[in-house]
């Protein structure tokens, strides 16, 4: 009996706690920027697409659910031809993030990806490709890189040396 | 052998042997890069430091680098020591100082060797802060990509090309840190296996041009166990696809055969499968109709059994070869190759059956220690073969090293004995041939004369062969020399072949090895076959195909398998056989000319997308498998050619062994669709393959079913057994930690031998007997007034049919040309060369720029082997060549 009122005081006692719960969807939580959420592709700092193609996000995706398609454009960039994700069967773990070493794929916070029908989740690249550099704002896979693209000759890049002569005999 | 102690454990091994090269067959990863199994040891990187004790009471040991210490029995070495751990992420942190940030965009990158070394030896960090040196790259023509900057200066493409392949224009420039390896400008290498450099490069130096333009990373590559079908010798190769498109051919090591290497014709002519010419819809009268259509449209134009006329192909499989000969019937089934080749290639098959001498593996003929050439740019006709060839001439030179006492594996050293020295290796072609370098003599004739070469040293070995009437003074003291050489030899080897079009040269040939079996060592008779499956359709059985002209008629069907005719016959024979007929069915994977007369023509499967078995110049039979399955119009030419009752390629396989005996052992080239390792199917995908939920998203989200192989025991997923299968299953070689090419070391029973598994194929040939001479000797070649005996002259890169359909091989094809030596092209008023010249061949008369070829003998003229109006001509043929003025 006396646990009885207790719990109904207790419960009486709660209503005049602070509410915790979010009217979501016509409330928006705070996600951090760090949430892992839908993926984005990334330009770099001079508009250009930072994908490079390298194929490690997709070989790391657990679920295979990205497939992409290497190309060269005139200037010797590498890009994807194609790069589509299959969101029905993402899983959000971030993987794809931390393996690419040009920082264009990046997640995002946002996570609403409700569709009736499947195949409106497969997303191309003109679906991912964001015109910003995203998280990372100051970096350009191609100025590090030792190939040679237009406007950045051979020992151009960040921490080379110019061109060796090789026909230089002296040491 | 002896015991040696790896970190205190006991393992047998064989003294003749190096350090690293022992503990690699053991299992062992230890890190190395100027060393590569062909190549052997010149110590130059020092990654494969090891820690070496002088006895158990040894602690403090010295360092040494294992590839250049023998593996002296009661060694005990120790390769977790913590000074050589600490010595190896030295040299690894010291080879990275200057290599670009570009594993992302590199080709290489998932199958590179210094990236797996670096993994091995724990270097993950980049301490140094100076700036990195940087090279200007070179356009090395259509097969490589050069990338300068990725270079760890370990030397091994210089010590391939030249050393081993005998090229000239790629080498080292510059010293200290800034060593340059290239050519002195841009262009083309020379050398007709460059491409091996892609495999040789233990980094992204040397990568694949054409692979470039379809670029898939390793991981992603759906693979296959091939063989090469651009020539007879029958290299193993891989093959790897990615979304129906055939990326690359990689080698696939057969101690047997190919080894560790290819040539450039069979690395990158794969991309004829992808040709925009490929016939994929079945077309009745130019329409084009389903496949189910096609089928009973076949089978309504076949089921009257009595008016078929089958012509076969050389290139096609024998599996469909005879699916087609038990659609028409053995007496009318037609070897698709005119009467004097296929004279040749059933004399071939004939010699090589009744012996005594035997057929030579590639191996074998790299360890051979005397080489008569008769009538053949191997090079140009056979250039895996030639590869081998240019090793042999070592081996006699290496006998001094063996008697100083220097070890066989001891690269440089043995070099360094054996200088300039060349064994026993002579030559008798028409013209220059790319061997000549390495031949002691060389000997330029007309195909008559370089027979009587051939007879005349035949006799001079064996008294009882046929001498040669008239033998010129000159000659017969030639052939003395090449006899005497051939006999002392331990292991000599005579190769000849078709491409002189002449039986006698074959004969000569067959005549000398003859003559040195009954001498005293087994000489190995080496026999190139113009096609990848020439033997295997002569041991089937075919009539040739001139035969057939005679059979069509208004009342006849003719189905040409796999088959140009227009390539074989001459045109109005060509003409009068598919045109007088009353329906041609032909089935093709490109169209030509001959396809375009079909009036039902089928789309049928390439090398890539079937299985079948073909037989290489050796004898042996070696099945190659589909890569991806093919789509949904095209399919097998013995699918389409099938008996009701045959749902697998094992159905036709076992009728083939019944039917054909001396087939029989084709069976056992591979295991059958029923094998399974440990259970499972093996795959063709990698574990690490991706994309499968994305790759036909955009088609449709719902994931098909996997296609489904019922023809042979591998699978097209990932999905199988982790083993390793048997050799002529392997699909490509991959182990924990090796992610290179250079993984076979785990997958050989010990590095440089045979699969752990055994090497793929059964040979198929054995001679049986002591054979007989052959007595028909030509008389000495005689030039005549105003013609001229016209030659054919092959070309690595022109003369196979379906290599022209791929971009980089065409760009790099033969000019159109006719040759002749400096004095008939003075005697023809000729003053320079590529003035134009006019010659009758295939019913119409022909303008060719003249090229001089000084070495072609007076009177005979040579035009290149692939010509298309020169198709059907018989060669060699006497015509008049006229000036035009």
């Amino acid at each position: 009996m006396l646990s009885v009122i207790r719990t109904i005081w207790n419960v009486f006692l709660h209503s005049f706690r602070r509410r915790v719960t979010i009217q979501y969807p016509d409330e928006k939580p705070y996600l951090t920027p760090r949430t892992r959420g839908r993926i984005i592709l990334s330009r770099d700092p001079d508009g250009g697409e930072r994908c490079v193609a390298c194929h490690l996000c997709s070989a790391v995706c657990p679920v295979d659910c990205i497939a992409l398609q290497a190309t060269e454009d005139e200037n010797g960039r590498r890009y994807p031809e194609f790069f589509r994700i299959n969101f029905s069967r993402c899983i959000f773990c971030g993987l794809c993030e931390d393996a690419c070493p040009t920082y264009a794929i990046q997640l995002t916070p946002d996570f609403e990806m409700s569709e009736h029908n499947r195949q409106n989740l497969v997303y191309e690249k003109q679906d991912l490709l964001i015109s910003g550099p995203g998280k990372y704002t100051g970096y350009n896979f191609w100025r590090v890189s030792g190939v040679q693209i237009e406007g950045k000759d051979k020992g151009e890049a960040e921490n080379e040396a110019p061109p060796t002569d090789v026909y230089r005999l002296t040491p | 052998m002896g015991t040696i102690y790896i970190d205190g454990k006991p393992y047998e091994a064989d003294p003749q042997n190096n350090l690293l090269h022992v503990c690699l067959s053991l299992g062992f990863d230890l890190p190395y890069f100027c060393w590569h199994p062909a190549l052997n040891s010149v110590g130059a990187c020092r990654q494969c430091a090891i820690k070496q004790f002088k006895g158990e009471q040894d602690k403090k040991g010295k360092l040494v680098m294992a590839c250049m210490t023998p593996a002296s029995p009661d060694t005990r070495i120790s390769l977790l020591d913590p000074d050589a751990v600490a010595f190896r992420a030295g040299i690894i942190e010291g080879m990275m100082l200057s290599h670009p940030h570009d594993c992302p965009v590199c080709d290489e990158g998932g199958e590179c060797h210094l990236q797996d070394m670096t993994v091995m030896t724990g270097h993950d960090y980049r301490r140094a802060e100076f700036q990195k040196r940087t090279f200007r790259n070179q356009d090395l023509g259509p097969f490589l990509n050069h990338e300068m900057n990725r270079c760890i200066q370990c030397y091994r493409c210089v010590r391939f090309y030249r050393q081993y392949a005998g090229g000239k224009d790629l080498n080292a420039f510059s010293i200290n840190n800034t060593v340059y390896f290239g050519r002195n400008e841009d262009g083309v290498l020379e050398n007709e296996f460059a491409g091996n450099l892609v495999e040789v490069c233990p980094t992204g130096v040397f990568t694949d041009r054409t692979l470039k333009q379809h670029y898939t990373r390793k991981w992603d590559l759906r693979m296959a166990p091939s063989v090469c079908g651009h020539c007879g010798v029958g290299c193993n190769v891989t093959l790897g696809e990615r979304y129906s498109l055939l990326r690359r051919v990689v080698n696939r090591f057969n101690s047997e055969v190919n080894g560790y290497f290819l040539c450039d014709r069979g690395r990158f002519a794969y991309e004829f499968v992808n040709s925009p010419n490929r016939i994929r819809t079945p077309q009745l009268d130019g329409e084009a109709i389903s496949g189910e259509a096609a089928e009973w449209e076949f089978q309504n134009l076949t089921s009257s059994r009595d008016r078929l006329i089958g012509i076969g192909s050389p290139r096609a499989s024998l599996e469909a070869n005879f699916a087609l000969r038990q659609l028409v019937g053995a007496d009318r089934f037609f070897a698709g190759v005119e009467s004097k080749e296929w004279t040749l290639i059933t004399t071939m098959i004939d010699i090589l059956k009744r012996g005594p001498a035997r057929s030579p593996a590639l191996n074998e003929i790299e360890h051979s220690d005397a080489v008569l050439i008769l009538g053949e740019d191997v090079t140009n006709s056979a250039p895996r073969m030639a590869l081998s060839l240019r090793q042999s001439v070592r081996q006699q030179p290496m006998e001094i090293a063996k008697k100083l006492q220097v070890p066989l594996w001891m690269d440089d050293a043995v070099r360094e004995v054996v200088q300039d020295q060349r064994g026993p290796f002579f030559i008798s072609a028409p013209f220059a041939t790319r061997l000549d370098d390495i031949a002691a003599i060389t000997y330029r004739a007309a195909p008559d004369d370089a027979a009587r070469l051939g007879f005349a040293v035949a006799h001079e070995i064996d008294a009882n062969a046929p001498p040669v009437p008239g033998l010129h003074e000159k000659m017969r003291a030639m052939a003395r020399v090449i006899a005497d050489a051939l006999k002392k030899a331990k292991r000599p080897l005579v190769v000849s072949g078709p491409s002189c079009r002449s039986l006698a040269v074959v004969e000569s040939a067959a005549n000398v090895a003859k003559a040195l079996c009954g001498f005293s060592q087994p000489a190995m008779l080496g026999l190139l076959t113009p096609e990848c499956n020439s033997f295997g359709l002569a041991l089937l059985g075919a009539h040739a195909l001139d035969e057939a002209v005679a059979l069509t008629g208004k009342d006849a069907t003719v189905i040409v398998l796999e088959n140009d005719l227009y390539r074989r016959l001459p045109l109005e024979k060509a003409d009068a056989l598919l045109g007088s007929a009353a329906r041609v069915i032909v089935l093709e994977h490109l169209s030509n000319t001959t396809s375009a007369r079909a009036s039902l023509l089928l789309p049928a499967a390439t090398i890539a997308e079937s299985d079948g078995t073909l037989v290489s110049n050796e004898g042996r039979a070696q099945r190659y498998f589909s890569v991806f399955p093919h789509q949904a119009e095209v399919r097998e030419s013995w699918r389409w050619l099938r008996k009701p009752q045959w749902s697998s390629l094992d159905d036709v396989l076992s009728d083939l062994a019944k039917e054909v005996p001396q087939l029989a052992a084709v069976v056992n080239a591979a295991p059958s669709s029923k094998f399974r390792v440990d259970g499972a199917k093996v795959p063709r995908e990698p574990h690490r393959a991706s994309g499968r939920t994305a790759m036909t998203a955009n088609l449709t989200v719902v994931e098909p079913k996997p296609p489904v192989d019922p023809d042979s025991a591998l699978s097209y997923t990932m999905e199988g057994a982790p083993l390793q299968p048997p050799g002529a299953l392997q699909p490509f070689f991959w182990s924990p930690g090796w992610n290179s090419i250079q993984s076979v070391n785990k997958f050989q029973s010990e590095i440089g031998a045979s699969l752990r598994t055994g090497d793929p194929g059964v040979r198929l040939i054995k001679p049986s007997g002591k054979g007989e001479y052959f007595t028909q000797i030509p008389s000495h070649f005689v030039r005549r007034e105003r013609e001229w005996l016209v030659i054919p002259i092959e070309h690595i890169f022109g003369t196979e049919e379906l290599s022209q359909h791929a971009p980089a091989i065409a760009t790099l094809a033969f000019k159109p040309y006719l040759a002749l030596n400096a004095s008939d092209a003075g005697s023809l008023g000729l003053a320079n060369e590529g003035e134009e010249l006019e010659i009758e061949l295939g019913g119409a008369k022909h303008r060719l720029p003249a090229k001089i070829l000084p070495d072609l003998p007076a009177g005979v003229a040579g035009i290149p082997n692939g010509l298309d109006f020169a198709f059907g001509e018989v060669f060699p043929t006497w015509r008049r060549i006229e000036r035009v003025s």
